[in-house]
């Protein structure tokens, strides 16, 4: 037993060019059979870390130091030769996205089979037992399939399978469910748990999602700034958070089952090579004290077996916890549903029909979700709202009046009323116009301000949204997603709208930034705004709509309450993808 | 169905404008600005210093470089320094000609097929296909038989020349941001097109607009220089590096001056071009060379 | 990890049958573009030809016929129907591989074009098929030494390559290896008639490398993109991970994908070939096509003209058309 076991420590990753660290002395300890998680927001160093487990470093980066021993080997010891050899066999990977992953040149079958030995051919009943034991067909038309033939999950299959033929002792996973459905994601997650359990073999699993690492992993660490700021037992960690970063991040994580105030983190994640003296995450911290910023803090072993970076752990393990969820009770918007009615909408792709009879009306100030996976045909309903796609049929009433299909057939004022936000924050603003441009076209173009009245304008909607006004002469590129989320509200906030259109707005977002923004439309609609969100993500729907639509294979299969929908599905549907979907475990902190 | 929403800017950073100042930051535009300046100047200035009459006989026939002649001479006896410094001029102002008007006729129809679509694109577009028919030296071929090496129309066969492959470009560049947020917002709410098209896209393209600049100034000065090496560009006894070329071919063992030095100064604005593009491509971060 | 915008589905993309069927009808499509476009150009071209100054009757008789036989002359060659009339009889005769008789010597267009046409279809050949596996070399070279000195120098070279004319290109190659420095190839490519270039390699050794360094430059450096952009994905540092040795990841899973992209170029580079061919060919006073086109001007041979530029505009039209569709679609420089 002691044989299989992983240890890593003292590991290191740096900037090849500047020094500065991603990844900074992680130490960590994983029994075979064991599924460790690795929890992180964007640039915490988390996938990072995942590649140098395989003494691995992307292009530019480097691992300055550290040992990561599996099977008695230190992986980083060896030379470029040994190390071929150990890989694959005694530790695989499993990439985030398997559709660039895969060689989209090569079939299935020499994809599985290369790099297993010197043997040309792997045994074919082997080879069809693998794929039997990850969930796949396994018959020659399969094998002769190149990776674009297959669908998403699939195609995770695969990469599991291929990172699992050789009976490694270790398999690393990089967020491999991060683009699937959550049908798709919880058979891939079971997948993962029971190979890990049969095959004796150590997981490490690294994901931006608490409720998947809850559910997958036996222990998890929680990264921050490329360090370790907590680690332990999974359920431990997740349900009495020690550190104030990972209470942050519970608090700020939306819940499937119950509606709460979601608490985003202030300030920015360091970027890499941004040195503050003391700890680091100190400038974001509720609880930090003078000696947070001077001493970078230790990484202490604590009384309930425990690893936490914080000099105030123990106090803070007593304190009630910020966690506890408060919450919302936002009464439900009352009316009739006729502020916006849609009736028989029908809508076409290529020919393919996606929407089929779709209809349902949204009364004033409410605010009604749109759910689905990918397929439903919701981001194709979200165009047709907004007037951008061609091939529809079905009627629009809006604020009582005839609304015609087409953006440019819709009256100036209608047209003002009804405003968008988009998923890809990168995307929804013009990068080569600075903020105070972005925001002044609207105005000036639709509403016929002056310049002197749009500026003022744009000072008054970006103070809406809580942006620095200092930010104005910034361009895109140079602000954050969540910044540049909040600017396109802001956008839409200038023509004075009735209806909010939002399109997956947060799944492109980190969860505490994911956290502001929708607290920030929360209390848009307490002004009386009246929204539509289009969404996947059934924890953000919990957390913000009044009413829910739930949409599949391009019809309506379900349609109610928010409370009604997900506390008592009635649809199979529904009730499937309500299964399907995780939860972080709720806090019992004191 | 989902209509995937990737969008070009997903992800990258962007970049603040001043995009001149930061072309000029890098050394290679920086290098091919200064050699099509260079150049450039020559070829503006050199006739009116000519030491020589560049159309007059002064000595023998391909007489080696001495004190009076530091080139020698020509086929014909003349000067070569003065009719290298009085040869430039033509090809000095009708390449950027050419390449301003093929490369602004060609990004205004590739950004309007782009934006546009259906059967607006499919129709530029196809049309542009039938000019890509012909190599640009064919189509001047036909046309100077007909009309005669007119400046003017040498100048309009290579902007037609230079348009297809320079609307196509602009095109895909064009194409990703016609279906970015941002451009979607403008249409959703009613932003009147010409104003998207020029007020939120161009800014976009000016870029690729900028390589592809260096790009069409380069074929523009290789496909002037050609038509005057086969004799349907400027005629003799008119100095021109590209006739030069060919006058004095046959000179060539005894007097390889008169070929060399109009070459040398073709090459360095063409490279000048070239240098232009690349290190535009390079600093809007496409990887070196995918620029012809 | 910021979540990645296109979600792929379960179900979406295993109809391969679709997709094979949608590819049939995309090409499809495309032919009946194709064949389109060459019409529109084949009607270009023939307009194009009539505008050509100089009355045809008056060019074979000479300015002492009379204007009996001019009107004789221009009633036996059609020349009196209306333009259409024209252009559809010509065409019928194209079609019927029968493009009409040369003004100038009296022979059919065929018999003249032919022997030209071989001729240079030899010269590009040839020089296709040196470029090919050079410009492969010198690109997966350079790309595996990226940034070192090799790569820069190839960097600088090709891209000085890249940006002359080839008639500036095959001017210093006779200057350096035909005439002046050192003389070991002909300066000019006479052929003696009747015989193929084939039989006298020295001959054509300089318009070949001329081709070859004009298209293989660029063909070269587009190789050296293909194959970083390719080593930088993510499959390949999946083969790395999975422990694969250097051999199988840059041979069995980095240059199949990177020729993908290069075939197209392949397809395109022979498109600019054929169309600098008329100035190498002038160049060297290779009995080609182009050699040709430019006689026939000068001699207002129509029907000649209009066949090469017909021919030379077919292929120049194919061969993009061709890199095109290799590509699906993409879109590339012209």
């Amino acid at each position: 037993m002691t044989g299989s076991e992983v240890e890593v420590s003292g590991l290191e990753v740096a900037v090849e060019a500047t020094g500065a660290l991603i990844v900074d002395d992680v130490s960590l300890r994983l029994a075979s059979g064991h599924v460790m998680g690795v929890v992180g927001e964007s640039g915490s160093g988390k996938s990072t870390l995942a590649l140098a487990m395989l003494g691995y470093a992307k292009q530019g980066a480097r691992i300055s130091a550290g040992h990561v021993v599996v099977d008695g080997v230190d992986l980083l010891s060896l030379s470029e030769r040994e190390l071929r050899a150990v890989r694959g066999r005694k530790v695989a990977y499993v990439p985030q996205d398997p559709a660039t992953a895969l060689n989209p040149a090569l079939s299935i079958r020499t994809q599985l089979t290369e790099g297993l030995g010197r043997r040309r051919e792997v045994s074919l009943p082997a080879l069809r037992e693998l794929l039997r034991a990850v969930g796949l067909p396994d018959d020659d038309g399969f094998l002769k399939r190149r990776p674009r033939e297959l669908s998403g999950g699939q195609q995770q299959r695969i990469a599991i399978a291929m990172a699992i033929a050789a009976d490694p002792r270790l398999v690393v996973f990089d967020e491999p469910t991060t683009g699937l459905d959550v049908s798709t994601q919880a058979r891939v997650l079971e997948l993962v748990r029971r190979l890990c359990r049969e095959r004796s073999m150590a997981a490490v699993y690294v994901s931006h999602d608490l409720a998947v690492v809850a559910d997958v992993a036996d222990t998890v660490i929680v990264m921050y700034a490329g360090q370790v700021v907590e680690a332990g037992p999974t359920r431990d960690v997740i349900t009495r958070p020690n550190h104030p970063y990972t209470r942050a991040l519970l608090a700020a994580v939306p819940s499937v089952g119950e509606r709460h105030r979601l608490i985003p983190i202030r300030g920015r994640a360091p970027a890499v090579g941004d040195a503050t003296p003391g700890c680091s995450y100190a400038p974001r911290c509720g609880f930090a004290i003078d000696a947070c910023r001077t001493a970078d803090p230790p990484l202490a072993a604590t009384s309930g077996g425990r690893l936490v970076r914080c000099i105030r752990h123990e106090e803070l393990a007593a304190k009630p916890s910020v966690t506890d969820r408060v919450p919302d009770l936002r009464a439900a918007a009352a009316g009739d549903g006729d502020f916006l009615r849609v009736s028989g909408l029908s809508a076409y792709y290529a020919g393919r029909q996606v929407l089929s009879d779709v209809s349902f009306g949204l009364a004033r100030g409410e605010c009604l979700a749109v759910v689905g996976e990918s397929g439903s045909g919701k981001t194709t309903m979200s165009r047709c709202l907004i007037g951008l796609h061609g091939e529809q049929e079905g009627d629009y009433r809006f604020d009582g009046a005839a609304m015609p299909a087409r953006a440019e057939r819709r009256s100036a004022s209608t047209r003002r009323q009804l405003q968008y936000v988009f998923q890809n924050p990168y995307g929804s603003l013009n990068p080569r116009r600075s903020i105070e441009q972005n925001l002044t076209a609207p105005t000036r173009d639709l509403l016929g301000m002056d310049a002197e009245a749009s500026r003022r304008r744009a000072r008054e909607v970006l103070d809406r949204v809580e942006i620095p006004a200092a930010l104005l002469a910034r361009y895109p590129g140079e602000l954050s997603g969540g910044q540049l989320q909040r600017v396109a509200i802001a956008r839409a906030l200038a023509c004075e709208p009735k209806l909010l259109l939002c399109d997956e707005v947060t799944s492109a977002l980190d969860v505490s930034v994911q956290a502001s923004v929708v607290e920030l439309l929360r209390s848009l609609l307490d002004d009386g705004l009246s929204m539509i969100f289009v969404t996947h993500n059934l924890a953000v729907v919990r957390s913000i709509a009044d009413r829910v639509i739930v949409l599949n294979g391009g019809r309506i299969v379900e349609s109610g309450g928010t409370e009604e929908v997900l506390s008592a599905p009635t649809h199979p549907y529904t009730q499937a993808l309500m299964t399907d979907t995780l939860d972080v475990p709720k806090s019992t902190s004191i | 169905m989902d209509i995937p929403s990737g969008s070009p800017t997903a992800g990258r950073a962007s970049r603040a404008p001043g995009m001149a100042r930061r072309f000029l930051r890098s050394g290679q535009v920086r290098l091919g600005v200064g050699l099509v300046l260079a150049t450039t100047a020559f070829a503006l200035l050199g006739p009116l210093l000519t030491p020589f009459d560049p159309l007059r006989s002064v000595s023998m026939a391909y007489a080696p470089p001495d004190a009076a002649h530091p080139l020698g001479t020509d086929n014909l006896g003349r000067d070569v320094l003065s009719r290298l410094m009085a040869g430039g001029i033509h090809l000095a102002w009708m390449a950027p000609a050419a390449a301003i008007l093929g490369v602004g006729s060609g990004a205004a129809i590739g950004m309007i097929a782009a934006f546009r679509g259906g059967i607006v694109d499919a129709v530029l577009m196809r049309t542009m296909d039938v000019l890509l028919a012909f190599p640009g030296i064919l189509f001047a071929l036909l046309f100077v038989s007909i009309v005669g090496p007119q400046p003017w129309l040498l100048i309009l066969i290579t902007a037609i020349a230079l348009m297809p492959g320079c609307a196509r470009v602009i095109r895909g560049a064009t194409l990703p941001f016609t279906a970015s947020e941002f451009v979607l917002w403008g249409r959703a709410v009613g932003l009147a097109p010409r104003r998207i098209l020029v007020g939120e896209i161009l800014p976009n393209v000016t870029s690729p607009l900028m390589v592809e600049f260096g790009i069409r100034l380069m074929l523009a000065v290789g496909l002037l220089a050609s038509l005057s090496f086969i004799g349907y560009g400027i005629q003799a006894p008119t100095p021109d590096w590209g006739l030069m070329v060919s006058e004095n071919r046959s000179g060539l063992s005894i007097q390889p001056l008169a070929v060399v030095a109009p070459i040398i100064f073709i090459v360095l604005y063409t490279v000048g071009g070239n240098l232009i593009a690349e290190g535009a491509a390079r600093v809007i971060g496409r990887t070196e060379g995918k620029v012809r | 990890m910021m979540r990645t915008a296109t979600r792929t589905s379960e179900v979406a993309t295993t109809d391969a049958g679709r997709r094979r069927r949608r590819r049939g009808r995309f090409l499809l499509l495309r032919l009946l573009q194709g064949v389109l476009t060459l019409l529109v150009v084949s009607i270009l071209i023939f307009v194009a030809t009539q505008l050509l100054p100089g009355d045809v009757a008056r060019v074979i008789l000479g300015d002492a016929a009379t204007p009996e036989r001019l009107a004789a002359l221009r009633v036996q060659l059609g020349l009196d129907l209306p333009v259409h009339q024209q252009y559809l009889n010509w065409l019928g005769g194209v079609l019927r591989g029968d493009p009409g008789q040369s003004l100038v010597t009296g022979r059919p267009v065929l018999d003249m074009v032919g022997v030209r046409l071989v001729n240079s279809l030899t010269l590009a050949g040839v020089a296709m098929l040196v470029m090919l596996p050079l410009a492969l070399l010198a690109g997966v070279s350079a790309a595996r030494r990226r940034g070192k000195l090799l790569d820069r120098l190839f960097l600088g070279t090709s891209m000085i390559a890249n940006a002359t004319p080839e008639f500036v290109i095959g001017s210093v190659l006779v200057v350096l290896l035909g005439t002046t420095v050192w003389p070991i190839l002909p300066p000019v490519a006479l052929l003696p008639t009747g015989q193929s270039p084939l039989m006298h390699l020295p001959s054509i050794a300089l318009p070949v490398l001329t081709l070859v360094i004009a298209g293989g430059a660029y063909l070269a450096r587009l190789v050296r993109v293909s194959f970083i952009d390719v080593m930088s994905s993510e499959y390949i540092q999946m083969a790395k991970l999975k422990g694969l040795s250097e051999r199988r990841i840059v041979y069995r899973h980095a240059l199949p994908n990177a020729l993908g992209a290069v075939i197209p170029a392949a397809s395109l580079v022979a498109a600019i070939t054929i169309g600098g061919i008329v100035v190498v060919e002038y160049l060297f006073a290779y009995p080609g096509i182009g050699s040709l086109l430019l006689e026939s001007i000068r001699s207002r041979d129509l029907p000649v003209i209009q066949a090469v530029v017909l021919i030379i505009a077919a292929s120049y039209f194919i061969l993009n058309f061709l890199a095109d569709t290799l590509a699906g679609g993409r879109d590339r420089r012209a």
